[in-house]
Parts: C-alpha cells; structure tokens; sequence
C-alpha cells in the first residue's frame, strides 16, 4: 500500500486532536501505510465471514446493563477532584476560550 | 539466596516466631533495589520512607494469628495502577506529575492482606508496546542481559521479580503484556479470565481486553496474590459475579488425565527452535505425569493480530480522548483557545507509539472506515473465540511458547513499526477471547536466555491453570534458576 496523502494524515490527526510537525507527517505517511497494510489481514477472513455470517462481538460477556440502586454515597471533596486540574478559580476548572474569533 | 527467596509459608513461620520482622524484608526490597536497578531502571518511584513506615506498623502486629495473606511481603506495582498520593504515571510525560486521590481496587485488596508497596515499576507509555522500549523515562533492561529487552508493556515488574527487587509485582496484560515479559525475564506471570479481577482504577488502555494480574517468582506465589485480586467489585461493571475458590488448595500435583492441546499454529516454522525444543520437553514431563497430549489447530491465529491491534487501537484511541490537559496531567502553555489547547498538550504528552495507536484507531473508527476495519476486526474476534470454544470442548489446557523467540536486543525491533506488533501473535488472542492464560520458566536457549511456555485455560478456570503449571514447576528446575546481576 502507498504512503498516505498528507491531507489524510492531518484529517485523522484532527480527529484525534493531535497536532504533528512536518517531520512526524511524513513518518506518519509511512507508518500509518505499513500498520493499514498489516490490518487488512483481516481482509483474508472476508469469505469465512460473509459465508458463516458471523456477528461481531465487542466484549466477551455477555453484555446487560448494570444497574446501582439510587443511593447516596460519599463523594469526592471537590478540593481534592481539582488537586490534579492545571488551573482553577472559584472551585472550578480554569479553561482558555472556548470560541474562536473568527 | 536471599530472605525475598523464601516461600511464602516460611516467611510467615519466621515472622510468626519473630525471627524475621517485616521491616528486615522491606530492607532486603529496597536494599536490592539500591544494587541493582541503576543497571535495569525497572523502577520509575521507590515510596521508601511509607514502606518502612508501614513496616513498622506490622511488626507491631507480628505476633497476632490473625494475619493478611499477603502479610509484610514487598510488592511492585505497574504505574498503570492508580495508588493514592503516590504518583502513577504510566511511564507517559502525560502524566509525569499526577498523584491520584484514590486507589485502585487491587491495591485496596493488596493493603487488606497487609501487603507493603515499595513502589512503582517503569512500562511501555500507556502500555503500548511489547518491549519496553516505549517508555518515556527509559528503557527497562533485561536482567539476564542487559543489552537485551525484558519484553513489554511489563518490563519493569517483569524485570524487578527476575532480579529479586520485590517478592512479587502487580501487572497489566491487554494483549499480552504480563505474559511476553515473564517469559524473557523467566519468571510467572498470570493474565486472568475477563472479568475475575477488578480494572477499577486501572488506566484504561483497550478496556474489553485489559486485566490485572501478578508476576511472580513461582506459581504458588501467583495462587496467593490471585487469591488476593480475584472477586466481584461493584465499581468495575465489567467484573463478574463468580465463586472464587481455594487457588492455593488447588495446587495438588495431580493431573493424571487431562487432556493438554497443543495448537499445531503455536508450534510451526514462525517459532524458533529452541523455543519448541524447550516447549516439547515441558510437554514431556507432563506426558510422564499422566495428561495426554493432543494436537489441535487455532486456525485464526495469523489473522487474530491484525484484530487485535484495530480493536485495542479503537479502544484505546476513545479511552486516551480523556487526556486533554483539563482536569489532570499535564497542560500546554500558551495556548490560544480549547481547540488549540487540547492539541498542543497531545501532541507534547504523548510520545510516538501512542500518537501511532491512537492515528490508527481513530482513522478504524472514522467515518467510512468503520464497516473495513473495527467491525470486520470485531467479526474476527468472534472467530478466534469459537477456535477457543471447540479445543476446550475436548481440552483441560491449551498449551504452546508464549512468544515466537527469546528476548531480543534492544533497538533489534523498532525500524518498522509492525515488526514488533508480530510479538503478540501467540499471547493477543488469548484476551479476544478473555480466556485465563500465563507464563511460566521452561528452560533456557543456547545463549542462556529464559523461554516461556505459556497455559491457556478455560474460561474462569483458574485453578486448573494454575494446577497443571504447579505440577510442572515442581517437576522441574527452571524456576530456581536466578539472573546473575
């Protein structure tokens, strides 16, 4: 498989709200290249799959809600919930603008 | 042979009689620690000052009958786990100064039986990585040669119980990241059944795939640590609601009868030789007590890798969203507005092999892209587990070498990314399928490096793994053998 386009590098680098140098696009074009190239081996099952139609399975147990009855448990000081926050002001988390001026 | 060598029983009568005090265990730990871990770098924080504290008040306590199963015995724990007021931060500049509020709940139980932490134990960033290379505070070293890998993402705990800094660690395998280090390190390492052991507090990594386990010395050691974790915690929705019985009790020596299958995939032209050889020798000491061995085929196994690395990338690349420089771990300055925040913190926390697994499960789960790579990867997860499900229809244990190879030098692996990823090929499907598997010491190649053989079971059927690696151990030497450091 080619190398990405560094167009889809910066797409999927947004999406995972990374922002990469030249340098670390270019290797990226190359990695991500060779770890897609080494992922479609799933692509060798595509009969198996499509003959036994089989479902796709996100967790081995058996998936159900879990449920807790209502009650009220002691909870985290929120002296201590911000002990690790880089910033805070007046018992909450200090953030930059969240709009952009444009 | 030192007092960190004794079995767990033996440390107890002593300590009973008073002709050990804990605080002399704790010293041998750190005193160890001090010797050799310059050359391992297999810790990234030695609590010392808490240790000897906490020591102390056992000794107060020594006397008692009522003792914890862990009683005064020194653990490492992985810097995934999260341990109150002691910094965790797995091995990542993301979060080279975050200090939990809370513990995990395996550390809660480890204080319950009156364990002492001595530590936290250096890993792949995040625990991405089969080799230990990947951490952001130095490579850990492989005790039996230091120009080597002690393998990944549990190098240090791996490393640390090969070298006897610690009587046994707590670890963290998703793909196979406790069992690849026990085997180049030559030490136990036990990844339970999904669900057995609570990941409450454990920073998630791929969460259908991650558990908690111990690396140990021995497999009695692993039976009185999962004695330990195992059980129900209402604070992990996916912990299961499962009897857990007597894992120690269980350690009788007798598997007259079982039927051990050795998957013809485990043992083909991929593995080194003397990877097999040592694995078929294992085999026939189990032969001559009795099981019978069986050939069966896991006929997945090539494809299961790919699986592995869409769906633990996807998860991992929604589990890692949560670090965003907001409410802990590091934040970039100079910023201009959130968006930009948010970038400028990945992008400096996160070293390469991460930005790589999260690139990758984002683009898996991207728009057009779901349908070719997370659901087919889910589909052939399905697939690897009905392989599983047919061998243990007619199979007590499944048997084969934990990795391809032994322990390979430092710097071998890392020119192209998916060479490495090939490391996992006999240990990922394992946790596709949630199965309880370990690693125990088999023997050693020609270079004198340990190679593991590696016990798959079924299904919350960890008493049989446990009991089948028991009878081989104690038929063997290869777990007395100790690294010269």
């Amino acid at each position: 498989m080619s190398e990405l386009t560094k167009e889809q590098v910066e797409h999927v680098a947004h999406l995972a709200r990374l922002e990469l140098s030249e340098e670390e696009k270019k290797a990226f074009a190359k990695d991500m290249a060779s770890i897609l190239e080494f992922a479609q081996q799933v692509n060798t099952l595509d009969d198996e799959l499509s003959r036994k139609q089989v479902a796709p399975m996100s967790n081995v147990l058996s998936i159900h809600n879990v449920f807790r009855e209502d009650e009220v448990h002691e909870s985290i000081p929120v002296e201590e919930a911000l002990k690790n926050a880089a910033d805070h002001k007046h018992q909450q988390v200090k953030v930059p603008s969240i709009l952009e001026d444009e | 042979m030192t007092i960190l060598d004794l079995r767990l029983q033996e440390i107890h009568d002593q300590l009973q009689k008073k002709e050990l005090t804990v605080s002399q265990l704790i010293h041998a730990s750190l005193e160890r620690i001090k010797e050799v871990d310059d050359r391992l770098n297999a810790f990234l924080t030695v609590d010392a000052e808490r240790a000897l504290q906490r020591a102390e008040e056992l000794d107060r306590h020594a006397a008692e009958k009522q003792k914890g199963l862990l009683f005064g015995l020194p653990v490492g724990i992985k810097d995934n786990i999260s341990t109150k007021n002691v910094k965790t931060t797995c091995a990542s500049r993301m979060l080279a100064n975050y200090v939990p509020i809370f513990d995990a709940t395996v550390i809660k139980k480890l204080f319950e039986a009156q364990a002492v932490m001595i530590g936290k134990m250096n890993m792949d960033e995040f625990a991405m990585g089969s080799s230990n290379e990947n951490s952001a505070f130095g490579i850990v070293h492989n005790p039996w040669d230091a120009e080597r890998v002690p393998g990944g993402s549990s190098g240090g705990p791996a490393a640390a119980v090969a070298a006897r800094e610690v009587y046994f660690a707590l670890a963290s395998d998703t793909g196979g990241s406790i069992r690849i280090p026990a085997a180049y390190c030559g030490v136990v390492g036990l990844k339970p059944s999904y669900g057995l052991v609570s990941r409450f507090g454990l920073v998630a990594y791929a969460s259908s795939l991650d558990q908690i386990g111990p690396i140990t010395k021995n497999v009695e050691d692993a039976a009185y640590l999962l004695q330990v974790l195992a059980g129900y915690d209402p604070q992990d929705s996916t912990s299961v609601q499962t009897d857990i019985p007597d894992y120690v009790s269980a350690l009788d020596g007798n598997i007259d009868g079982m039927t051990i299958g050795v998957p013809k995939e485990y043992m083909g032209d991929g593995i080194s030789p003397e990877v097999k050889e040592r694995v078929n020798e294992a085999l026939q000491v189990l032969e001559k007590l009795g099981a019978n061995i069986k050939e069966v085929s896991l006929p997945h196994t090539e494809s299961s890798i790919a699986a592995y690395y869409i769906i633990s990338s996807s998860e991992a690349s929604s589990n890692l969203a949560r670090f965003d420089g907001i409410r802990y771990g590091t934040r970039a300055e100079e910023a201009d507005n959130l968006m930009d925040l948010y970038k400028k913190t990945r992008s400096q926390g996160f070293g390469p092999e991460v930005k790589r697994r999260i690139m990758l499960g984002t683009h898996s789960l991207s728009s057009g892209y779901y349908d070719a790579y997370y659901l087919k990867a889910q589909k052939a997860r399905t697939l690897v587990k009905q392989d599983f499900d047919n061998i243990f229809a007619e199979c007590d244990v499944v048997i084969g070498p934990t990795t391809t190879s032994t322990a390979f030098k430092i710097g071998e692996k890392t020119e192209d990314v998916t060479d490495m990823y090939q490391e996992d090929i006999l240990t990922c499907p394992v946790n596709l399928a949630g199965l309880p598997a370990m690693s125990v010491p088999c023997g050693f190649d020609s270079q004198g490096l340990p190679v593991g053989m590696q016990i798959i079971g079924k299904a919350f059927d960890e008493s049989t793994l446990l009991k089948v690696a028991h009878a081989f151990e104690q038929n063997t030497e290869h777990h007395q053998a100790r690294p010269n450091l």
